[in-house]
């Protein structure tokens, strides 16, 4: 790798997870073999203390906005060709081909552009690791031991990075940001709007549940090969059920709190880890698993492991080999996170294919884009045009209805929040891009970006373009654009 | 475009090499075949010349394959511009053809377009194709001098190997030529760059010698701060160089250096014999080799490659460089846009990365999409590197790279020249390469649509006149891996 382009490199890392309405009670035995437990003993909810940095997000108000006779790209996997959408108080209220003009809304010729749902990028590292990409900015990897559950990206985010305000230029409205890759258990990751703010609170995406990062194969033995290790894949796989078979007793000894205290029984509350928590709930499936994974012979590992302790891996991220095992990763329910072409940077990257996300998808399983780059996240929509392409070059049918929802719905699914945002369908968030033209060619631009039906980004105005305070008063200002320079 | 036309065909009697000497007159069949330009009145009317046109023959060689693509929209890159419904002929390794209405020599294998675009072969302007396998496996990695004597001296030419799997990989993708040059180490001089051709001749060196790459960014000098970079290998903090520097990097010590080991090669080259005798040479920080690599930089011949970004880095490069009668390019340059008419008055070309567009560290503040239209707009010769974070095994992005370019405002043909005659001149290789002339290498490439859009592959790719296998590792894999369900064997025997 080029020590010249270092500062801007994708960070070959992943990360995180995602929240469900907690789940029924499941009592997980201490030799980590799960035993299913009766209905009529789910008497013990989970307590765990709520999010210490809660969202404090708030839509901004906007009249309503209709496009009209515009290609719309659902995310659905339909395409609607001379379709209209109607974005009011933050929602999709409307979409179809024939929508009346309400009072006092903004009506927008979309003719000749297209329209798709806001792009998700599932795996990010803006904000903890930020232009500019200096020692002092530098946030992302906790390595300071191979397990680090107790960590959360959020904390290391810093809102001010110009990253950001080139994404929104490039159409992607909502990101995971994830530690990097140097542990085994890297901590919590977030999800987060891409508007500005002073605060990460005020982006962090409303009902977004967290996910864990974790990380397979060559980044922890690498990074921990002379730091008391691991120094090996098998050092790997004996680290990740260490620390599921810990968080399993932590998450029985709250849970047998609970159960005594409920009962009226004085009891003192056990110790708080802030790791075995994280851990515990990862265990509860309230948070997924998002892991950082390239072989497809450790992913069958994980898959095992998850199985073992109970835990929901929700996607396997930088997932070079994932078409080696589609079948797997359909049968497990379990999503294939890559690039559209990037290999050989190391060993585990040997086999990456230009077919994979294609291929994976024609599985049968879940497959999108992401960017792992302050680079790639200014045009998934290219990326994806890529992956779109070596699959139609192989014999494969993928209509742009399809291959628009490697960068919006699947996302949505790995992260949960496939209810919110992810697709154009009435009552889900306005997140929706309005492109100069097929999304899916190079010559394109996020012509109008919108965030909750708010106009985020207009190309063509200057005044609808965040700029990072880092960069007011810095040579080129003016001349640099904004966002999407 | 019926006067380039004409050109095409009158440019197809002139050939060179071998074929040359056949011009003149009907040849026998043992000195080759001919391929019969038609007169103009059996062209279609809309690809008729406008001046009258005697029937043509173009000599063919024997013994070689022959290929005749017919009926694509042709980018020259060359005098004759775009030509549409347009035929390349190819023979001998060479070009023998570009032009309306070729009619087909005897044995020639045809190639219907069908409208398609033919480019040339396209070149990426900083690459480690061929010695670079795996970033992270430093047995497979011969790309930096990092911590060893030779740092000018590093040639990358010893270390090609035209069998690393990055060739074909790349190759299928439309890219035929690639500078290759040292990867950022810790010394201001990273060594020397070479022209590649990916093609089926084992010898891939088209041209040695052809930049003394240096580092003139303080940032980077010491191989940048990477802490973040687990995947990409790099160490976790290095803030300070080693090689030719020690201690702190910051741009009086690097200009100190760089002066210092200028004029000592200078005194080296004019005291050589001096030098080698007893006693015959004050010390020099700088080691024989390194002097010695130095040489044809000093006598303008090699041009001194420099990565920097910030603007007044650029200024004072361009002073220095003038004051001592040294050729540059500006590599990176991410504001380089700032300096544009002094670079073009200069007549000093920049290769870019067009996706740089944000304030990665403190030299590249005046980062923006709009680098490279302005850059052209102003006169300045621009190339494109591949993207940054994979240079080598994503090198077949360049075509992304100049689409992105056209995006933000570059014009068409001239992104496209920055692919293919563009570099072709700045690393002097115009007279094979670079351009659809007869006479030129056949470097062609035949696309499945506009080869600057992402969507877009080749079908065909000939290089020196060969005609590519369209098969990679990654092909194979891709097919061993295709159909899972496959149960006759297990899938290794596929």
């Amino acid at each position: 790798m080029n020590a010249w382009m270092r500062g801007r490199m994708p960070l070959w890392a992943a990360g995180a997870a995602v929240l469900l309405v907690v789940v029924g009670l499941v009592f997980l035995i201490p030799h980590g073999k799960k035993a299913e437990t009766p209905a009529s003993d789910k008497t013990v909810a989970a307590e765990w203390p709520k999010d210490p940095f809660p969202s404090t997000y708030k839509a901004r108000a906007s009249a309503p906005t209709l496009i009209r006779n515009t290609t719309i790209l659902t995310g659905t996997g339909e395409e609607i060709a001379g379709g209209s959408i109607l974005m009011s108080d933050g929602k999709i209220t409307e979409i179809g081909s024939n929508i009346g003009v309400p009072a006092g809304a903004t009506v927008i010729d979309g003719r000749g552009k297209f329209v798709t749902p806001g792009i998700i990028d599932i795996h990010s590292h803006l904000g903890v690791y930020p232009s500019p990409g200096i020692q002092s900015t530098s946030d992302g990897n906790e390595a300071t031991k191979p397990t680090t559950p107790e960590v959360r990206a959020e904390n290391s985010v810093w809102p001010q990075d110009a990253g950001f305000t080139r994404a929104i230029a490039g159409g992607t409205t909502t990101l995971e940001i994830l530690p990097g890759s140097a542990n085994l258990i890297g901590g919590r990751s977030v999800v987060l709007k891409n508007v500005w703010a002073r605060t990460v609170q005020e982006m962090k995406f409303p009902g977004a549940p967290y996910d864990l990062k974790m990380a397979c194969g060559e980044n922890p033995k690498r990074v921990y090969r002379e730091k008391g290790g691991p120094q090996t894949r098998m050092g790997n796989m004996a680290g990740y059920r260490a620390a599921f078979e810990k968080a399993t007793e932590y998450e029985h000894k709250w849970k047998k709190y609970w159960s005594d205290k409920k009962a009226g029984k004085e009891v003192d509350a056990p110790d708080r880890d802030f790791g075995l928590e994280t851990l515990a709930q990862v265990l509860e499936k309230q948070i997924w698993v998002q892991m950082h994974c390239y072989r497809g012979d450790e992913m069958a590992f994980m898959i095992d492991i998850s199985k073992e302790f109970g835990f929901k891996i929700a996607a396997f991220h930088h997932a070079i080999e994932a078409y080696k095992v589609a079948d797997l990763l359909r049968d497990n329910d379990i999503c294939a996170v890559t690039w559209a072409d990037w290999w050989g940077f190391k060993l585990e990257a040997y086999d990456g294919i230009q077919e994979n996300i294609a291929l994976v998808d024609a599985a049968g399983a879940c497959a999108m884009i992401h960017s792992d780059s302050e680079v790639f996240v200014q045009r998934l929509n290219q990326n994806v045009a890529l992956a779109m392409a070596a699959g139609r070059r192989i014999g494969l049918d993928i209509p742009r209805g399809r291959a628009v929802r490697w960068m919006t719905a699947n996302p949505a699914k790995a992260l949960n929040i496939l209810d919110k945002v992810g697709t154009l369908e009435k009552s889900k968030m306005a997140d929706v891009v309005l492109w100069t033209g097929d999304p899916f060619s190079v010559y394109s631009h996020a012509e109008k970006v919108y965030v909750d039906g708010w106009l985020a980004y207009d190309r063509d105005n200057p005044k609808r373009s965040p700029r990072a305070d880092f960069e007011l008063g810095q040579v080129g200002e003016g001349s640099t654009g904004g966002a999407g320079q | 475009m019926r006067t380039k036309a004409t050109l095409a065909l009158l440019a197809a009697l002139i050939l060179a090499g071998d074929a040359a000497a056949q011009i003149g007159g009907p040849t026998g069949a043992s000195q080759g075949q001919t391929a019969v330009v038609p007169p103009a009145a059996e062209l279609p009317a809309n690809a008729r010349p406008s001046n009258n046109m005697m029937p043509l023959t173009v000599p063919i060689p024997t013994g070689e394959p022959t290929y005749l693509i017919r009926g694509a929209i042709v980018h020259t890159m060359g005098p004759q511009g775009v030509i549409q419904g347009a035929d390349v002929l190819i023979a001998g390794g060479k070009i023998a053809g570009v032009g309306q209405g070729i009619i087909m020599p005897p044995g020639a294998q045809v190639i219907e377009a069908n409208g398609r675009p033919v480019t040339p072969g396209l070149m990426a302007s900083f690459t480690q194709l061929g010695i670079l396998e795996i970033d992270l496996e430093s047995t497979t990695n011969d790309t930096t001098a990092d911590a060893t004597v030779a740092t000018a001296a590093f040639d990358v030419t010893d270390a090609l190997n035209p069998n690393s799997t990055l060739i074909p990989i790349t190759r299928v993708a439309g890219v035929t030529r690639a500078v290759v040059a040292p990867e950022t180490g810790s010394s201001i001089f990273l060594g020397q760059a070479a022209v590649i051709q990916l093609g089926l001749d084992p010898n891939m060196v088209v041209r040695p010698r052809v930049g003394m790459f240096v580092i003139f960014d303080p940032f980077r000098a010491g191989g940048g701060y990477d802490a973040e970079d687990y995947d990409s290998g790099g160490s976790q903090e290095t803030a300070s160089g080693g090689g030719l520097l020690s201690g702190p990097v910051n741009r009086p010590v690097l200009w100190a250096h760089f002066r210092e080991t200028i004029a000592d090669a200078r005194e080296y080259l004019a005291r050589q014999a001096a030098y080698h005798a007893p006693g015959g040479s004050r010390d020099q920080r700088t080691t024989r080799i390194d002097l010695d690599a130095l040489a044809p930089v000093l006598r303008g011949e090699e041009p001194i490659v420099a990565f920097v970004n910030r603007a007044s880095d650029i200024r004072q490069l361009l002073a220095y460089t003038k004051q001592q009668n040294l050729k540059l390019i500006i590599a990176g340059g991410a504001e380089a846009w700032m300096v544009a008419s002094e670079l073009a008055q200069a007549q000093v070309p920049v290769l870019l990365d067009a996706y740089t567009n944000l304030p990665g560290d403190f030299s590249s503040l005046g980062a923006t999409l709009a680098n490279a239209a302005r850059l052209d707009k102003a006169g300045v010769r621009v190339a494109f590197m591949p993207p940054s974070n994979e240079p080598s095994h994503n090198a077949r992005r360049v075509t992304q790279i100049a689409g992105n370019a056209v995006a933000n405002g570059m014009e068409y043909e001239h992104a496209l020249a920055a692919i293919t005659s563009v570099p072709a001149q700045i690393w002097g290789i115009a007279d094979t390469y670079g351009t659809l002339e007869a006479g030129k290498d056949a470097d062609v490439v035949l696309w499945d649509g506009d080869p600057l859009e992402v969507t877009s592959a080749p079908t065909a790719v000939f290089i020196k006149g060969q005609k590519i296998p369209m098969e990679s590792r990654q092909t194979k894999l891709r097919d061993r891996y295709r159909d899972l369900t496959r149960k006759d064997m297990p899938l290794g025997y596929h």
